[in-house]
């Protein structure tokens, strides 16, 4: 079973595409995130030394900041990191148990709680650090794509989505399946030049990033006039009065 | 990577062990072997012991160690289900040619004996690959890996059975032969492996890593969380690159060449008992060396997921 | 089968009851749902329909669960019984805690009632606890306005009629281009992100003017990385741009502003700089056919520029001659602003001409018929596409109230207020300039209630809270000459004047949710010092110190007597029309909180305890005629109290069928309706009411009709403030109020009627060159107005901070990130590591807020990173001014008393190698007081899911 689904034409991929031009790191997706799944399938996401030194918890959404660039022509970018629900996922190939498995129906990567030794081999083997240890429980967690929400009928429909990507309050995260590529999130990632991240190790990541748009290199926009003489600050003044205005 | 002293245990020991399963299941079958009954037997046992031990020292290592067994099941696509099945698998004819060995069928127990050396030369390639199929870490996906475990475990396999040999009375020359020259491949391999992960190119960039290299070079910020994290804890552990060059060579000098001298020195030796005394001296540079160059295995690895906190 | 997939539920009940209120996780005011399963809470998710936050929720809110949770939640009513600060309590009843503080208050009032000084933090019923203040009869009541928005507050009223801040905000769908000042995270928090959404979503540009690239700086299409308090130099530097390429709404000024109002010229006259005004007291303006006129005449085809004469023989000018010779001037011009702004000439010239671009070539037209006050119809609503936004990094300067009103000249430059893709009116505004009546406040006397609002808006010298002398009547010396507007009261000076009994001592100070004692001080190591302070006679210098708050702050152990509170989750609460409700720019809209967890703790909501101290002390307003209670609780108040006739703290669901809007009889059943309607009530414009509100003539009367303005007139937005030029006239000698003498050049220089930018006044006042750093702090984002650090997820968020700097100054110094440094300003010195980034003006250092707790303090061990590796800029800032010939004045803006923390400037210095690696100064640890069971080492909160 930790062998990958093959897969078929129009294989559905269900994933995140993150908005890196529109991303503010306010962590909304980073709290919810916990506060859904402290409670969901995954139940609980310990946090040890809650109230003193060493504070550290389960997180599956953590929201790092990057400084792209050098100087003023650089850019901030806030960087939400999750697990990117590969299509290629070495977690699931390297676990030995087939408790992390990779799901035919909707490519969402899971893990098995009950069947998991805690070997951690998966968590050394994902190279975006996306498999959280619950040192307490002895058992892997991760990201589940919220599959408790998202196929949930006592949700309503429109909040049938991570809630990560409900409570983003910029909506910088949408949610959809990355297969079609008739998809809103397939045509936004056309459009915006969406891409994976380290392609290079060929993990076919389904969650994209779309990359902040290019801005504005200060001073190499329109040109703009010469500095003016003190002649024309007169003159402005005095055209004023000549000017007609009504109600 | 943080060196889990388990898993280093474990490799260490049971290297030793299948190493010593490899020299006695080879030896014994081409007759290059002088030994006692006894001998063998205390000898296979020994290495069961060790093969077992570290076995138990790598079931620490888990969450849910009542659960190792599921770790059969995954043989199909998992390095690590591979080696439990190589493990597991390895004790049947090896516990067969003992059992061979004892009840004095011989052939039988030669034949045993190499399918027990092949199953334990197959799980040490097995634990070998569950580090070089890691992506992630590109100190430990590299093809000299798989090679260094088989060539450390022969090493210290024979660096076991020399002085085992001698001090049974033995003659350790045969042993003490593999000991010079699997020491003195270690040593070269080892070398050409530190000198290829010292020179090789990042596998991967914090450029590449955000995809933000488009903008220009990317530097961390801020952390997700300004405490650390599990994920820190276990990527993120480095030996500081002075104080690995010098493990490196104690590694070197100390765990392999040293070991490989003496076992020459022993060669020439009057009696076994004389060439016991630096065949066991090499015995216990080369499990120092072992676990010295276990531990740098994990210290020197870097893992991806660190670009994305400390940009390298 | 060991290979098969595990069954997933996939459809778990999230609870077994979802109750909605308000979150209270900062002040926005988003709506939730909180799902419960057993009483607990099992998740809590934003409202949909809610029309603040639409169904999000940030990062603050979706961990409320962890402040609902927190072991610093206080337990139960204490009474200090050993010396105040080290926190010996004993656990005392409500009763007893109850006689306590009457026995207190009630000698107070029936003595001095100024000897109480009642302010509150970040407090969301100030129409109560004001109410209440002005029923005790003391003036001494403020919240924390004063350290936070009075500038956005004062500059916008006084001018546009409504504010940044949390009362205005640009028309997300339709504007194109965004200009947006000192903003990192904010008030508005949610809709700002929604709307920066709604922006990158169009495409529209949007820039920030900031000198730190966070936060919305980084997902600017362009940053501007300006340096510290010279914001309000920029915008008169593009306002002079638009004047001098002649880029102006000139029928918008003509129309909405006074620009075309008639000035007085009369120098050294009493009359000097006041509008000319016709017998009836209107205002007059010059019509090009037939002269002086009222300038609301409706034909008034007025001109803008020229020197006229009134048959008189007073010479007059309109306002907009004013505004143009003080702008067009060299001093404005971008190159003479470009190195103190640290932005290129060419640079302010090109936003200039974008944003003049934006506005006139890019106008956009709804066809969208309205009337104006005049009663002309209008087809269609021409809008000036281009908004603007500013918080934080204007106020918090002692130069931020002129500053935030220069961009308001900007805006009404490009005739860019309240149009469409302009920046918008949030409802209650706009309002009449400025809106009220004067502040009450004279003539505190005992047992007797102040008639009228303790804070609102003065007019000019008379409305002043000074007596003859000039000396302040109230303690923070709000509304004084030395704070005429000061709007919000003043809560930074507070401790400071009662410690040196200036301008009077007090005997008590109530405090609601305020950490005085540490973050919301500037310099609280001198709060502690007068906190602790005691007389010859033994007796501490401030005699009684009551502090109600739901949390083991570390204001706690320096009070007498602690009335616990609960937590937003506990407890009925009021966004109150009455104070700053959840309006936007489609309409009124005020909300409540009710219940939805019980406490587990013998805590009671502080409002509740206040109605019933306010009926123990017999408040008129409190008792009824027989004595009795008039409230049994909050709850009973909010549905049952009448400010006005008909005017209550809720607008909605009034009148006994509950159909009535703003105005109308109490209904028992408001708050069920309110709870029936997802706990908010709105009211959406009709189209036509939608822009122009300040001139639209069915807004204004609708407005009127719900009781949310006064009258239905225009609110013509001024330009030239004559309120402020009254005050400067007193200070120029005219009339019988005048300030005192060593405020008088001060009052004439600070209060001009047209914007000015200065330097900030502590670095006028003091020799910078030795401090070379502007030093500035934001709150982050997941904890902005977010109490505390008690909160396990947010905590591990952001545990410690350090001192940002530019890489190449840092470099420069032989910095490298983690160094540890001192920063020294002139009023001390601190401890603390480094991080060197590239988004930051290189003059400029900053860190995160509030991150630096004391040790012990929240329930957290003194290990804590908080402690150990946060730090407070606070330990470096003084609530003072330099002292100036005997009199010192508070570190303030000279207008308002806003609290003028922005104006640090540092040194940074790097540590010797042996210094201990924790930050300094350190405090003695606190200790909890010993009903609070320790902390759990280990969290594994879940609920109801598995067993």
């Amino acid at each position: 079973m930790t062998c990958l689904p093959a897969s078929q034409p129009g294989q559905k991929k269900l994933g995140l595409v993150i908005d890196l031009d529109t991303c503010v790191g306010c962590q909304a997706c980073a709290t919810n995130c916990k506060e859904w799944n402290t409670s969901g399938m995954s139940a609980p996401l310990p946090d040890f030394n809650a109230y003193s030194a060493g504070a550290e918890g389960v997180w599956f959404n953590r929201v790092h900041s990057f400084e792209a660039g050098v100087g003023a022509a650089g850019k901030t970018v806030h960087f939400p990191r999750s697990c990117l629900h590969c299509d290629n996922a070495a977690c699931v190939t390297v676990c030995p148990t087939g408790a992390s498995y990779k799901r035919a129906e909707d490519g969402i990567v899971l893990v098995d709680a009950d069947k998991c030794i805690g070997c951690q081999l998966c968590a050394w083997s994902c190279a975006y650090g996306a498999r959280e240890f619950d040192e307490d429980a002895g058992v892997m967690k991760k990201c589940t794509l919220c599959v408790d929400r998202i196929y949930n009928e006592n949700i309503p429909e429109a909040q049938r989505k991570p809630a990560c990507v409900v409570t983003c309050p910029t909506g910088a995260r949408h949610f959809g399946d990355l297969g079609d590529p008739e998809s809103d999130v397939s045509k936004l990632v056309a459009a915006r030049d969406g891409y994976a991240l380290m392609p290079e190790l060929d993990y076919q990541p389904v969650n994209r990033y779309l990359p902040p748009r290019a801005h504005v290199v200060p001073e190499q926009g329109k040109p703009v006039e010469d500095a003016p003489t003190p002649m024309d600050i007169k003159s402005g003044l005095l055209r004023w009065m000549d000017k007609v205005l009504t109600r | 990577m943080k060196p889990a002293g388990s898993i280093v245990f474990f490799t260490v020991a049971s290297g030793a062990g299948y190493g010593l399963l490899v020299w006695l299941g080879l030896l014994a079958g081409t007759g290059l072997l002088r030994i006692t009954v006894g001998g063998l037997l205390l000898a296979q046992g020994l290495a069961l012991a060790l093969v077992t031990a570290g076995l138990c020292s790598s079931l620490l290592h888990l969450g849910h160690a009542e659960r190792a067994w599921r770790a059969l099941s995954q043989w199909r696509s998992s390095w690590l289900s591979r080696e439990g099945v190589a493990a597991v698998l390895t004790y049947l004819p090896v516990l067969g040619a003992a059992a061979a060995v004892y009840a004095g069928a011989y052939p039988l127990a030669v034949a045993l004996g190499v399918m027990g050396a092949v199953c334990a030369l197959a799980t040490v390639y097995c634990t070998s690959m569950i580090y070089a199929s890691l992506k992630p870490i590109k100190e430990w996906s590299h093809p000299l890996v798989p090679a260094g475990y088989v060539v450390l475990a022969l090493f210290s396999g024979a660096a076991l059975l020399a002085p085992l040999l001698a001090l049974l009375g033995g003659d350790s020359g045969m042993p003490a032969l593999q000991v010079l020259i699997f020491g003195a491949l270690a040593a070269g391999l080892k070398w050409q492996y530190w000198r290829s992960i010292d020179t090789a190119r990042p596998l991967a960039t914090l450029e590449s890593a955000t995809g933000l290299g488009r903008i220009g070079a990317t530097k961390p910020l801020d952390p997700p969380h300004t405490q650390s994290n599990y994920l820190m804890r276990e990527m993120g552990f480095r030996v500081a690159r002075k104080h690995a060059n010098k493990l490196r060579a104690l590694t070197l000098w100390g765990g392999l060449l040293a070991p490989a001298g003496l076992a020459a020195l022993s060669l020439g030796a009057a009696s076994p008992m004389v060439a016991a005394l630096p065949l066991v001296l090499g015995l216990l540079l080369a499990v120092a060396g072992m676990l010295l160059e276990r531990w740098l295995m994990f210290a020197e690895a870097t893992h991806t997921v660190t670009l994305y906190y400390r940009g390298n | 089968m060991p290979g098969a997939e595990p069954q997933i539920d996939y459809s778990p009940k999230l609870g077994d009851e979802v109750k909605t209120t308000t979150c209270y996780m900062c002040a926005c005011r988003c709506g939730i749902k909180v799902h419960l399963k057993d009483g607990q809470v099992r998740y809590i998710e934003g409202n949909p329909d809610h029309p603040v936050n639409k169904g999000v929720l940030c990062g603050k809110g979706s961990a409320g669960i962890m402040t609902q949770y927190a072991p610093a939640r206080l337990r139960a009513p204490l009474l200090r019984v050993g010396e105040r600060g080290a926190g010996e309590f004993k656990e005392i009843s409500w009763a007893e805690a109850l006689d306590i503080a009457t026995g207190w208050l009630g000698k107070v009032r029936a003595e001095d009632p100024r000897k109480l000084a009642f302010f509150t933090g970040r407090d969301q019923s100030q129409s109560l606890t004001g109410f209440w203040a002005a029923q005790f009869g003391t003036p001494n009541f403020a919240a924390h306005g004063g350290f936070c928005s009075v500038n956005m507050a004062a500059g916008g009223l006084y001018t546009i009629g409504g504010s940044f801040w949390e009362f205005g905000e640009p028309d997300w769908e339709l504007c194109k281009y965004l200009l947006m000042f000192g903003v990192a995270e904010d008030h508005d928090s949610n809709p700002i992100k929604i709307g920066i959404g709604k922006l990158k979503a169009r495409g529209a540009k949007f820039v920030s003017v900031n000198p730190v690239r966070t936060g919305y700086s980084a997902v600017a299409d362009e940053w501007v990385g300006i340096r510290p308090g010279t914001d309000g130099l920029f915008a008169l530097a593009l306002a002079h741009e638009l004047l001098r390429t002649e880029q102006v709404d000139a029928e918008f000024l003509a129309r909405y502003t006074n620009a075309p109002w008639l000035v007085v010229r009369n120098p050294g006259g009493a009359d000097d700089g006041l509008f000319a005004r016709d017998a009836d007291g209107k205002p007059l303006a010059w019509d090009r056919a037939r002269g002086a006129i009222a300038a609301a005449t409706p034909d008034l085809s007025a001109v803008l520029a020229g020197d006229y004469l009134l048959a008189d023989g007073r010479k007059v000018v309109p306002v907009f001659q004013l505004m143009a010779e003080r702008y067009l001037a060299p001093e404005y011009a971008p190159e003479a602003v470009a190195a103190t702004c640290g932005i290129p000439a060419a640079r302010i010239r090109r936003i200039a001409a974008e944003i003049a671009d934006v506005a006139f070539n890019q106008a956009i037209t709804l066809d969208r018929p309205w009337v104006d006050v005049y009663g002309r119809h209008h087809a269609t609503m021409v809008g000036r596409p281009i908004a603007f936004h500013a918080m934080r990094g204007i106020s918090a300067h002692s130069n931020g109230f002129h500053s935030c009103r220069a961009l308001h000249i900007v805006q009404m430059l490009l005739g860019a207020v309240d149009t469409p893709g302009s920046w918008r009116y949030k409802s209650p505004f706009p309002r009449p300039i400025p809106p009220g009546p004067p502040p009450a406040g004279k003539g505190a006397r005992p047992n007797t209630p102040l008639v009228g609002n303790i804070l609102s808006f003065p007019q000019g010298p008379d409305d002043l809270l000074v007596d003859d002398a000039g000396t302040p009547l109230r303690i923070d010396k709000a509304f004084s000459w030395e704070a005429p507007l000061g709007l919000h009261g003043m809560m930074h000076t507070v401790i400071a004047n009662a410690g040196a009994d200036d301008p009077y001592p007090i005997d008590t100070l109530f405090m609601f949710m305020a950490n005085m004692a540490w973050n919301s001080a500037m310099n609280p190591g001198e709060v502690i010092r007068i906190l602790t302070e005691k007389r010859e006679n033994g007796e501490y210098r401030i005699p009684h110190v009551i502090y109600s708050d739901a949390y083991f702050s570390e204001t706690v152990p320096y009070a007498d007597l602690i009335l616990p509170d609960t937590t937003f989750l506990e407890r009925w609460d009021a966004i109150s029309i009455l104070d700053r409700p959840i309006g936007s720019s489609h309409g009124p809209a005020d909300s409540i909180r009710q219940p939805v967890v019980q406490p587990d703790r013998d805590v009671r909501a502080f409002q509740t305890v206040l109605i019933e101290l306010g009926a123990r002390l017999g408040l008129p307003a409190f008792t009824k005629e027989d004595g009795s209670p008039r409230f049994k609780d909050y709850p009973d108040y909010l549905a049952n109290h009448e400010r006005a006739p008909g005017v209550g703290p809720l607008a909605g669901f009034r009148g006994p069928n509950g159909d009535k809007k703003g105005v109308g009889e109490p209904n028992p059943d408001q708050l069920q309706r309110y709870v029936e309607n997802g706990c908010f009530w709105r009211h959406e414009l009709p189209p036509e009411q939608s822009y122009f509100k300040h001139a639209n003539a069915a807004y204004l009367k609708d407005s009127k009709a719900m009781g949310l303005i006064p009258n239905e007139n225009q609110i013509v937005m001024q330009i030239w403030s004559e309120p402020l030029q009254k005050f400067r006239l007193a200070a120029q000698g005219h009339g019988a109020k005048q300030p005192p003498e060593h405020l008088r050049a001060r009052v004439e220089r600070y209060c001009d009627p047209l914007p000015i930018w200065y330097t900030p006044l502590e670095q006028q006042m003091h020799d910078v060159s030795g401090f070379p750093l502007s030093a500035i702090t934001q709150r982050p984002m997941h904890m902005y107005h977010s109490w505390g650090s008690m909160n396990a997820w947010l905590r591990q968020i952001t545990g410690s901070n350090k001192l940002y700097l530019a890489r190449e100054r840092g470099e420069a110094q032989g910095l490298v990130d983690d160094d540890w440094v001192w920063v020294t300003s002139r009023n001390g010195k601190l401890k603390c590591q480094v991080k060197l980034m590239e988004g930051v003006n290189p003059d400029t250092v900053w860190t995160w807020n509030a991150i630096g707790k004391r040790a012990g303090a929240w329930m957290l061990t003194p290990d804590s990173p908080e402690a150990t590796k946060g730090f407070l800029l606070n330990h470096v800032i003084s609530e003072w001014l330099p002292a100036q010939e005997g009199f010192r004045s508070a570190n303030a803006d000279p207008v308002t008393g806003q609290a003028a923390w922005y104006d640090l400037r540092v040194a940074v210095e790097k540590c010797a190698a042996d210094e201990v690696p924790i930050t300094e100064p350190q405090w003695a640890t606190l200790t909890p007081p010993d009903n609070m069971p320790p902390a759990p080492d280990m969290l594994r909160y879940t609920v109801g899911v598995k067993p």
